[in-house]
């Protein structure tokens, strides 16, 4: 078995399964992790919890800048990277094959030169954000092996795509085969580092939607 | 007074304790995890957004101060139970080292005031993550001296400040013979409970008086009892849970005692907070009364025309206690009964929800050694208030007024400071 049909084949069931598996755990954990009953009447008016919750996810997609500015560059950097990633990852023609190939669904595909300007721009994005970490005390001092970790397994499969398109390595079943790896990568880590807030993000926003409606308290 | 004492009494240092106690705060912490609490103890990638939200790093600059570093050491008692590692013992335990150093941020440097949650990405409520990790420490005797004993006089003489029963009592008498005016004690039937801070009884009286006027006027039944009167929850604060239990238990008994349906909670956020969305939960059973904020209770006889005002025509502004506003619910009453009544209000930049705290919040205030910090926050709500260019500065919390007054007498800040229902009470148009 050659390298690529390694990364293609075992390699990438493998790390499929260890994500599902992992995902599932993580999210069984905080699911079913007993939460006490609130006895306490709720405020006149209040939202039923799960609408509350519901409508926090969404709210939170606003930006709550500071009024002296400090968090524009963390907040609007965020975005660019979480988007440029969906880009990425959903628009870019032979990414939509590998997800027709396992889901069986498709979409048309974004212009490859949107591909490319998307691709350099998380990039230059995620090395900011490293740049920011090591650089601001804060960030510094509550970073954790994982940050860097996570890091290091969401920018790979961008810098090894880029080699790829660009035939930066040669031959390119080798180069194709590399960029799966990277992907395999991302994934088997996912579900056991702080990548894991995609999903997390869904319940930890509706958990405080819902407690704050409760007393009526508007953020 | 006494009340049951199965948390550790004796306050020591992380250096004290032995390694069992060490285990037993890890385990404690541990058990403190519940469905939100694991989910926050998660979720946190480390955005540092949440750090410029809070008053204390904002104010001292220093990183140890942000939001998110003290979600550590439950995040970590947490990693430690459900991570492959820990299963295979290969993921650190909190440690005496670790206990040492989160003791001042846990304590000393959060006010519970829930201000960075509002910017948080992923919604992570710290002030519910502090508020957990306190049990825990205090569980082994850890926790600002000051903290612990203001709980433990609440349990064992009443009160935080030694307003006794007796005291209590003479108090009562004292002001309503002082002032002419009837202050109802130990009724046997009431509608309403009136409950106090002992700040505003030991340290601004004419609070408990112009309590009493406004509820004089709105006509209702009411009273105090001595068998329930201190609405400050200094074992909350101080994670001391049996003595939390037991504060509450004294006004749950109080007011089913006098058939109260409503318990009013006076110029204090934490004890609304309290008293509001935990009492139920702390003693497990729902309550058989409505808990309002004094400025709810207010709020409500105004639209029901039964209070009315004389204008007031200097200018103020309205510091926004955190558990009656933010965390509370409760951020546009205080507003309503300034409506019509102060002919130049001026908002504060920030305000309402996002006003920032006082610094002596969440217990922080009966602390000595956190004197400093508190200080170097007044001046971020000294900045506030000039902003405004208003005369007085005005609040609905007792503790925030003692916060205020003891920075501003530190820094000779000599602007015009009062509280909400002191200057409704003194505006009040008395009807037949
Ligand atoms: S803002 Fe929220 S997610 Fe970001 S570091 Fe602070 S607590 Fe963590
Ligand atoms: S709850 Fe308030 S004091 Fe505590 S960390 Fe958050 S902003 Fe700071």
């Amino acid at each position: 078995m050659d390298l690529l049909s390694f990364a293609r084949g075992p390699a990438l069931q493998f790390a499929i399964g260890v994500f599902c598996f992992g995902v599932t755990w993580r999210l069984a954990i905080l699911l079913f992790t007993p939460q006490a009953r609130d006895l306490t009447p709720a405020r006149k008016g209040a939202l039923p919890s799960p609408i509350a919750g519901g409508r926090e996810v969404f709210r939170r997609m606003w930006p709550e800048i500071h009024p002296t500015g400090s968090n524009m560059f963390t907040t609007i950097n965020g975005y660019v990277f979480h988007l440029g990633l969906a880009v990425i990852v959903f628009g870019f023609a032979p990414h939509i094959q590998l997800i027709k190939s396992i889901f069986g669904t498709a979409w048309p595909s974004l212009p490859n030169f949107v591909i490319h300007i998307a691709g350099g721009v998380t990039i230059a994005s995620l090395i900011a954000a490293l740049v920011k970490r090591l650089t601001s005390p804060v960030l510094r001092l509550i970073s954790t092996l994982d940050d860097y970790i996570s890091w290091a397994v969401t920018i790979a499969p961008l810098i090894t795509g880029y080699m790829l398109v660009g035939r930066l390595i040669q031959p390119y079943n080798t180069a194709l085969a590399v960029h799966i790896l990277s992907f395999v990568v991302l994934l088997i880590w996912l579900p056991f580092g702080k990548l894991m807030h995609a999903f997390i993000v869904f319940i930890s926003r509706a958990r405080t939607g819902a407690y704050l409606n409760h007393r009526g308290a508007q953020l | 007074m006494t009340g049951s004492a199965t948390d550790q009494t004796v306050t020591k240092t992380a250096a004290e304790l032995s390694d069992a106690e060490v285990k037993k705060a890890a385990h404690k912490l541990l058990s403190q995890v519940g469905g939100s609490i694991a989910t926050y103890a998660e979720a946190c990638v480390r955005c540092g957004q949440c750090a410029e939200a809070c008053h204390f790093y904002h104010a001292s600059g220093d990183p140890k101060h942000t939001p998110a570093y003290k979600l550590f050491p439950i995040a970590k008692a947490h990693k430690r139970s459900v991570s492959p590692l820990g299963w295979l013992g290969l993921a650190p335990d909190v440690s005496r080292n670790d206990l040492a150093h989160w003791e001042e941020l846990i304590f000393d440097s959060c006010t519970m005031c829930g201000r960075c949650t509002i910017v948080c990405p992923m919604a992570i409520d710290i002030s519910s993550i502090v508020a957990a990790t306190r049990q825990a420490f205090a569980k082994v005797g850890l926790g600002p001296p000051d903290l612990r004993a203001a709980a433990e006089n609440s349990r064992d003489r009443g009160s935080p400040l030694g307003l006794t029963e007796e005291a209590l009592e003479d108090r009562i008498e004292w002001l309503a013979d002082d002032n002419e005016i009837d202050i109802p004690l130990d009724k046997d039937h009431a509608e309403v409970l009136l409950t106090v801070s002992s700040i505003e009884m030991m340290k601004y009286p004419q609070s408990i008086v112009g309590m009493a006027k406004l509820m004089n006027a709105t006509g209702v039944d009411w009273t105090f009892s001595s068998e329930g009167y201190e609405s400050t929850n200094f074992g909350y604060l101080s994670g001391r849970g049996d003595i939390a239990k037991t504060m509450i238990e004294r006004i749950v008994h109080a007011a089913e005692k006098v058939g109260a349906k409503t318990v009013v909670i006076p110029e204090c956020g934490h004890a609304f907070g309290v008293m509001r969305w935990s009492a139920a939960n702390i003693v497990g059973r729902p309550l058989p009364f409505q808990v309002l904020h004094i400025t709810e209770f207010l709020a409500e006889m105004k639209r029901q025309g039964k209070l009315k005002f004389k204008s007031f025509d200097g200018s103020i502004t309205y510091h926004d206690p955190c558990q009656v506003s933010r965390r509370g619910g409760a951020t546009e009453e205080a507003r309503y009964l300034l409506d019509g009544f102060a002919t130049d209000f001026r908002e504060m930049t920030p305000t309402g929800n996002r006003n920032w705290c006082c610094g002596g919040g969440g217990g922080v205030q009966a602390m000595e050694r956190a004197a400093g910090l508190r200080h170097k926050v007044f001046q971020i709500k000294m900045d506030q208030v000039e902003k405004t260019g208003a005369e007085t500065l005005i609040s609905s919390c007792a503790n925030c007024r003692l916060t205020m007054d003891e920075s501003a007498e530190h820094f000779h800040w000599d602007h015009k400071r009062d509280s909400l229902i002191e200057l409704l009470a003194d505006h009040l148009i008395e009807q037949e």
